[in-house]
């Protein structure tokens, strides 16, 4: 049984590994700024959130101490809820600098908005 | 057999901050640096953790919670200032 939960946390710490190379990965090919913040953002958090949950198992299984899990949860937590706001607000001032979209971009959501009268332009003052 | 495991998973940490530099030192606009900056954090908190973990301290994991608070204000703030409302 313990062996059981120390390998799946170790397995948990290697997706999580493999899940932050691939959004650098995807940083690094992306052809546009858009892109990038997308899969720098959303598959950072997916790994950072996986190498956490194996380490607090892995120190759960190895110690048995209460206040490893704890930290690690709030860690969990915290990214869970800032990465998804500082995504947003980057890339609504990318938009607003008016950086041009990509040329495979087929779809713009926001500017149909803004010319149906919906949403108000984001402004770069 | 656990020691191999965490070597891959610093080795791959490793590769994904070279990757981050190379796009915060060539990014083409500033959005593209504060984003290789901002994954370049979060591979740093993920790395503190594991350090956390081999050297048996739980105290710096508080380091890494306040290094992270740090870098989504950082961020944050540079966002408005790019849009012009600071």
């Amino acid at each position: 049984m313990k062996e059981t939960i120390e390998i799946i946390g170790q397995i948990f710490l290697l997706m999580g590994s493999f899940s932050l190379l691939t959004a650098a990965i995807g940083l690094l090919r992306m052809p546009d700024v858009y892109n990038r913040v997308q899969t720098g953002t959303k598959a950072s958090t997916l790994g950072a959130i996986m190498s956490f949950i194996g380490l607090a198992l892995m120190a759960f299984e190895n110690w048995g101490e209460i206040n490893w899990v704890g930290r690690f949860a709030v860690l969990v937590v915290f990214i869970l809820l800032t990465n998804p706001v500082s995504s947003h607000v980057l890339m609504r001032a990318a938009y607003a600098m008016k950086i041009p979209l990509s040329k495979l971009t087929s779809v713009d959501k926001l500017r149909e908005d803004i010319n149906n009268k919906i949403v108000e332009e984001p402004k770069d003052e | 057999m656990d020691n191999i495991v965490f070597y891959i998973s610093i080795a791959m940490l490793m590769v994904t901050l070279l990757a981050g530099l190379i796009r915060f030192i060539k990014g083409p606009s500033v959005v593209d640096r504060v984003v290789a900056f901002d994954s370049m954090t979060v591979t740093s908190l993920v790395m503190i953790g594991v350090i956390a973990f081999l050297s048996n301290r739980a105290i710096y994991l508080d380091v890494a919670v306040v290094y992270g608070f740090l870098s989504f204000l950082g961020v944050i703030i540079v966002a408005k200032y790019i849009q012009g409302g600071l």
